[in-house]
């Protein structure tokens, strides 16, 4: 045991008591603990009272500003109307997500299946629907009935056999519904893509070698693993999804929170405080999901690794910074980020 | 059904691309015989182990077990690739055991063992758990039916894992190095499951490096090198007289 006699140590009461500790050689009575002044981050606390004083310029400037119309925002806020399109919002996201899953799903078993037809299907979907802004892609099934306003069935170039109006596209909702999953399930299957990757090899070759189908390994096997991996950037993009539904007036969808805050305000020409009730509701929304996606991931944690045996939380996987539009990359698969 | 060798190998070959791994490996198991194969990383060893259970393709020659053309079907003249399906139903016969044991990490340990008796042969519930207690039991593992594969030491895992195998009732279990993952002190109780399956009458192929091992338990020792066999026989007499220069070089590193 040696006492670095370096210059940079400060001489302090407590150090020379550990040096005249160590002076005495061996002996088998426990250590003194270290007593010693912990280092001080004076600037940490600088910088924040400066931003706190800011913050309170801000909000002080902000309640005084008519332009903001406080009074509106308070009016509004729990307005029916505006519950009722959040309800809205809520269920575009829900319905779009469980498209989307399921499609992303199917698309990347689809990418990973040795059947080349499968493969080269689902990356031509993946190109496209990745590849074209989300917005652009409502407008054109805003206006995919005008296009294909029957359906038929027969040889084609012929007089066909059932003729069917096109009736999906003229429902606004499903037609917003349908446009959202189509372009989310691009991001998805990414998402699962990577996750199934992320199973070790051996896993998928053991379940070979115990007799157990393809189909079967993945149900069995593959599947329940890559949960762990693809449920924290699948909850940021149920938060992203929510505010994506914002661009369902590309359809034009109005019946949502966005769509319907602004409706309101076309009529009493109050623009602000109906933007910020719509913030307010989008926000609280996010932060449910927030919550809620927090405890799905500890739940997926279980099992495996070391979760089980150690009382002290383990942090779960690398958790994905919420950055609007930019999908959690565990593994480094390039995801675009979305327009 | 006597004389059919449970495992026939003429002039195997297999390649990965330009990298002949297999060059000709000729050999036959027979019923209840326990085969242990050594050699230098890369031999070919792992891959001919794999080819019998038709995780790797053969390019070249024929392999049988128990009499029926791995992952082939002949008709006349002519060679068919099985579907999936059907090579799948060839594996039913056949247990593997991994050098990383491959657990499934999300199952315990009867849920791993039940797991392929239940999809695969359809069998109850109750049924394949109690018979997975009885292989637990077996492998010395009675108590550890909920354990999960991270709470379980690596000879315990490995144990598990030879108990998933046996749980199809296969009549040929092969073993990948079954203890190169193991710490020293474990390799043991891995090698005493494995020579008790021997005893009951398994037939066995090991790819092995424990020498102590094959000298004990294996009927049958082969050297491979660089994708063929070079020496075949009786353990004793290729460990205490081995003929080839090479068996000569490798049992003299690793003896």
């Amino acid at each position: 045991m040696s006492e670095p006699e370096s210059d940079r140590m400060i001489e302090s009461e407590p150090d020379r008591k550990l040096r005249d500790r160590s002076g005495q050689g061996t002996d088998n009575s426990p250590a003194e603990a270290i007593v010693a002044i912990p280092l001080r981050h004076p600037w940490r606390i600088v910088i924040a009272v400066v931003l706190l004083l800011g913050l309170a310029v801000f909000v002080l400037d902000a309640a005084q500003r008519p332009d903001y119309g406080w009074p509106d925002v308070g009016k509004y806020i729990f307005d029916r109307r505006i519950s009722q399109a959040a309800w809205v919002t809520l269920w575009l996201t829900i319905y779009s997500m469980i498209g989307a899953i399921v499609i992303g799903l199917l698309l990347a078993i689809m990418r990973l299946s040795p059947n080349p037809v499968l493969k080269s299907v689902a990356w031509l979907y993946i190109w496209i629907f990745r590849g074209t802004p989300v917005y652009v892609q409502l407008v054109f099934w805003g206006i995919v009935a005008l296009i294909y306003p029957v359906f038929t069935l027969g040889i084609p170039f012929t007089t066909p056999w059932v003729t069917v109006p096109n009736e999906i596209f003229t429902n606004l909702f499903i037609t917003a519904v349908i446009g959202l999953a189509l372009n989310e399930a691009a991001y998805m299957s990414e998402i699962v893509r990577a996750g199934l990757l992320s199973v070790d090899e051996g896993q998928a070759e053991a379940s070979t070698a115990l007799a157990m189908s393809w189909g079967q390994t993945m149900r069995y096997v593959v599947v329940p693993q890559a949960m762990k991996i693809i449920i924290p950037p699948t909850g940021n993009e149920v938060i992203s999804m929510l505010k994506t539904t914002s661009l369902v007036a590309a359809i034009p969808l109005s019946i949502d929170l966005y769509g319907v805050s602004r409706g309101i305000s076309a009529v009493t020409f109050t623009p602000v405080p109906l933007l910020i009730v719509a913030s307010l509701w989008y926000l609280l929304f996010t932060s449910v999901l927030m919550v809620g996606q927090h405890f799905i991931e500890k739940r997926f944690s279980r099992g495996t690794g070391r979760a089980k045996t150690d009382k002290a939380p383990i942090a779960p996987e690398p958790a994905p910074t919420a950055g609007p539009g930019a999908p959690g990359t565990p593994l480094g698969t390039d995801f675009g980020g979305k327009g | 059904m006597t004389g059919v060798p449970m495992v026939l190998a003429e002039k195997v070959s297999k390649n990965f691309g330009s990298n002949r791994v297999l060059r000709g490996i000729s050999l036959e198991v027979d019923p209840g015989e326990v085969l242990c194969i050594v050699g230098p990383s890369g031999s070919g060893k792992s891959t001919f182990l794999r080819c019998i259970n038709h995780l790797e393709v053969v390019d070249g020659g024929r392999l049988s077990v128990d009499g029926q053309l791995v992952g082939y079907r002949q008709k006349g003249e002519k060679l068919y690739e099985l579907k999936l399906k059907e090579a799948a139903f060839q594996r039913q016969e056949i247990g593997m055991v991994f050098q990383r044991f491959n657990l499934f990490p999300h199952l315990t340990a009867v849920e791993n063992i039940i797991l392929a008796p239940m999809r695969v042969k359809k069998i109850s519930k109750a049924a394949a758990t109690a018979r997975a207690m009885e292989l637990l039991e077996r492998v010395g593992l009675g108590d550890k039916g909920d354990a999960y594969p991270a709470h379980l030491s690596g000879g315990q895992q490995q144990r598990v894992a030879i108990a998933r195998a046996l749980a199809m009732d296969p009549k040929l279990m092969l073993f990948d190095e079954p203890t190169s993952a193991l710490d020293p002190e474990l390799v043991g109780e891995v090698l005493d499951v494995m020579k008790g399956l021997a005893k009951s009458g398994m037939t066995m192929i090991v790819v092995t490096h424990e020498m102590g091992f094959a000298r004990e338990v294996a009927d049958t020792l082969v050297f491979m090198d660089d994708g063929v066999v070079v020496e075949a026989g009786a353990p004793r007499q290729i460990l205490n007289d081995p003929q080839h220069d090479r068996t000569k070089a490798f049992l003299s590193k690793v003896l």
